[in-house]
């Protein structure tokens, strides 16, 4: 009901709109001049005085309501539901509503039948009762705002005020998220931390959650050294580097000093295609194509190489993260003016030597910071590794050997029934806690690099 | 105080010094597009030519066929012969390298490299190898900002990044910068055009005691910066060499009714 209700509103809105744009026009009789802010800002200030009246009670009725219906209910059947303990009275009130507007209903009784006729019929009044409120708002604010509309009436402000009020709101809506995740997360690490010390979680070298599985076990406790984990995300993380750096600087050179305009043109969004291939894709070349070509290759030179291993996934995405690297650069090396690049040819320099010794010196900053930004989405990527590095918690630096990451461990530990409360499942929040610091630490120091650069330029 | 002193020097013009430079119809194309019709000029050794024109004439572009810097924009094409003592610079035998070792620049805004000072006035000396060894490398370092009038102001923070120097220092690094590598002719184009009268004053003092050893080329847009250093002047106009000559000559007797409009302000 509540859309249609909305639908509505925003009919009105571009009505309200239109009148106000016209009824400006008019008070001026055909005298734009005279007013004092345009037509449209005298629109839109009708259409937020017929409109947003009506939203906000909409919207505190949506939330209220069903509240005060399952208030109603419960005074109402009292002697029923006395002797009920808590979750027994929600799933009287949830099989009630399910009764009344549909939906599964796991017992029925003669209480809850009575319970849902006062559930609909309140729905009805309550239906009847907003649609008036939202229509005498509604008219009252058209009103109100038309009555208002006059040449030295300052439309704009109002418009102007309203608009940022609303921005305010949305950008309140995506940084009290961000805040919420990121204390949920520190909330659930302190209780994982109330189980298994913070030391042994940081420094320990055994990582074996899964012996937890069940409770009942006499010493099911698992051990959570995560020193593995953050072993095997770094040997991933510089694998993948040494593939992207080399490769994405040197293709950004290329296309930046080098290529032609013409292929500069065609070559330059098709690296950043890659960009856009979804991870799990990546995730199968890696497991199906790259990773057996490197357990043959290590087979024919007498090398035994798992079938799931460090080199597979790191390669892999390397290939992933080329872009970043090579974009990122391209941009930074296209900024250093051209007026360097003629200094130093009018030296006599050739290309090569100007771009070994003027141009990535004084890109640098620039490309670390790509670099880093690179390393913080490679430590973030969960997919590729999953497929292509294997689950095995092995302390190792050989990168034939099968390894498992931070984001790889976080899956395996929340994937399938889980208690919310025990310490394999808390272990994810640790985990994606550490995640969370490294990358907020790379992306603030990249962050930093990033400006100390552009001081130089600007 | 520091014009006059300028406009004497200017004036003791030296009449018959070698030929450093010389461009025989000289034509230059951007794509389609005709920037230099037919142009013979020449440049004279130990003497400061001044290139004058409204804007758009083709005085940049003339300048930068004589060291080649043309070479780096794709679409422009020059035909016609430029010599730098007889032997033809676009010839394929010609390494664009040495040209430019041999004929240095100056650009109009100033372009330190984002280095130290030291490096700025090293990097010619380092990519041409001409220095054996450390100390003969700070003897060039050391020579060079004297000869370009910055030593007493930086030789205490050598150390220190070039782009942190003045507008008017940075120029003169630059020049510092180009005659590192004992070049025998410096172009230089509207080199003050981003300087304040003071800064601007210091370089020209700079450009006249530098015609001492180098030919000097010089684009500007002011007529008493080319009566103040020049030695001689060509006047550029729609891409042809309108009038070329001795300086006092073209200022007080020009020829070509278009050259007088010029400098008499009637145009440009
Ligand atoms: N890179 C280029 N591509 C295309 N056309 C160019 C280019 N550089 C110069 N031109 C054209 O060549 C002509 C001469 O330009 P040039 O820069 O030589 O003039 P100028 O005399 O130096 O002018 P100014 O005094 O404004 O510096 C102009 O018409 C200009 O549009
Ligand atoms: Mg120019």
């Amino acid at each position: 009901m509540t859309s249609v209700f909305l639908l509505v509103l925003v009919g009105l809105f571009i009505i309200a709109f239109i009148a106000g744009r016209m009824r400006a026009a008019s008070v001026t009789g055909g005298n734009l001049h005279e007013l004092h802010s345009r037509p449209t800002y005298h629109g839109g200030y009708l259409a937020i005085w017929t409109v947003i009246p009506a939203i906000v009670v909409l919207t505190l009725f949506s939330v209220l309501y069903p509240m005060i219906e399952d208030r109603i209910v419960l005074t109402r059947f009292a002697d029923a539901v006395a002797q009920f303990n808590l979750p027994e009275r929600e799933a009287f009130i949830r099989d009630a509503r399910a009764l009344a507007f549909g939906g599964i209903v796991s017992f029925t009784d003669e209480t809850k039948l009575a319970a849902a006729e006062l559930y609909k019929s309140m729905h009805m009044a309550g239906i009847v009762v907003l649609a008036l409120a939202l229509a005498a708002l509604a008219a009252g604010g058209f009103y109100y705002g038309w009555t208002r509309i006059a040449p030295k009436m300052r439309a704009r402000h109002v418009v102007e005020r309203v608009i940022m009020v609303a921005l305010i709101a949305c950008s309140a809506v995506a940084i009290l998220t961000t805040i919420g995740i990121v204390l949920s997360l520190i909330f659930e690490s302190i209780r994982f931390f109330q189980k298994v010390p913070l030391f042994e979680f940081l420094f320990g070298l055994q990582w074996s959650p899964q012996t937890a599985l069940r409770a009942d076990q006499v010493a099911s406790e698992g051990t959570f050294g995560a020193v593995p984990l953050f072993a095997g995300t770094a040997l991933i993380t510089f694998i993948a580097i040494a593939v992207a750096g080399p490769i994405g600087l040197f293709s950004a050179i290329y296309l930046s000093d080098y290529a032609a305009p013409k292929f500069r043109a065609v070559a330059k969004p098709m690296l950043e295609i890659l960009a856009g291939v979804p991870t799990v894709v990546y995730g199968f070349f890696a497991a199906l194509t790259v990773a057996p070509f490197f357990r043959g290759f290590g087979e024919n030179i007498g090398l035994s190489v798992s079938s799931e291993s460090a080199l597979a996934a790191g390669v892999v995405m390397g290939i992933m993260i080329i872009p970043f690297v090579s974009s990122l650069s391209d941009d930074v090396i296209n900024a250093v003016p051209q007026s360097l690049r003629d200094g130093s040819y009018a030296m006599g320099a050739t290309k090569a030597e100007t771009i070994r010794k003027v141009i990535l010196p004084a890109a640098l900053p620039g490309i670390v910071s790509a670099l880093i930004l690179a390393i913080s989405r490679a430590v973030g990527e969960t997919m590729i590794v999953v497929m292509a590095a294997g689950l095995a918690a092995n302390l190792t630096i050989n990168p034939l050997e099968a390894v498992t990451t931070v984001t790889v461990q976080i899956v395996t530990l929340l994937v399938g029934d889980q208690e919310f409360d025990s310490a394999k499942t808390l272990a994810a929040f640790a985990l994606g806690l550490v995640l969370f610091v490294v990358t907020l630490a790379l992306n603030i120091f990249a962050q930093r690099v990033v400006q100390r650069y552009r001081e130089q330029y600007e | 105080m520091d014009m006059q002193v300028n406009d004497a020097v200017g004036q003791t013009a030296t009449a018959g010094h070698a030929i450093k430079m010389r461009g025989e119809k000289v034509s230059v194309h951007y794509g389609e597009k005709q920037a230099l019709f037919d142009v013979d000029h020449i440049v004279h050794d130990r003497e400061v030519t001044a290139l004058i024109g409204p804007s758009g004439c083709g005085k940049s572009t003339y300048i930068r066929c004589l060291n080649r810097m043309n070479d780096t924009i794709p679409i422009c094409r020059v035909s016609g012969r430029i010599t730098l003592d007889e032997t033809d610079v676009y010839d394929p035998s010609v390494d664009v390298v040495e040209l430019r070792a041999r004929v240095g620049m100056v650009f109009q805004k100033p372009n330190p490299f984002p280095k130290s000072i030291f490096e700025n006035v090293a990097y010619g000396p380092r990519i041409h190898g001409i220095a054996a060894g450390k100390s003969e490398l700070d003897e060039i370092v050391t020579t060079s900002l004297q000869k370009a009038g910055l030593w007493d102001e930086v030789k205490d923070r050598l150390d220190e990044p070039g782009t942190g120097l003045s507008g008017g220092q940075q120029q003169r690094l630059c020049i510092a910068r180009a005659i590192a590598v004992s070049p025998e002719v410096i172009l230089m184009d509207e080199p003050c055009s981003a300087l304040d009268p003071i800064a601007t004053a210091k370089v020209e003092e700079l450009i006249d005691e530098l015609r001492e050893n180098y030919a000097i080329v010089i684009v500007t847009h002011s007529m008493q910066q080319a009566a103040r250093v020049s030695q001689r002047t060509a006047f550029f106009h729609l891409g042809h060499l309108v009038e070329e000559g001795r300086t006092d000559h073209i200022f007080t007797n020009p020829h070509d009714q278009r050259t007088q409009d010029y400098i008499t302000g009637r145009f440009g």
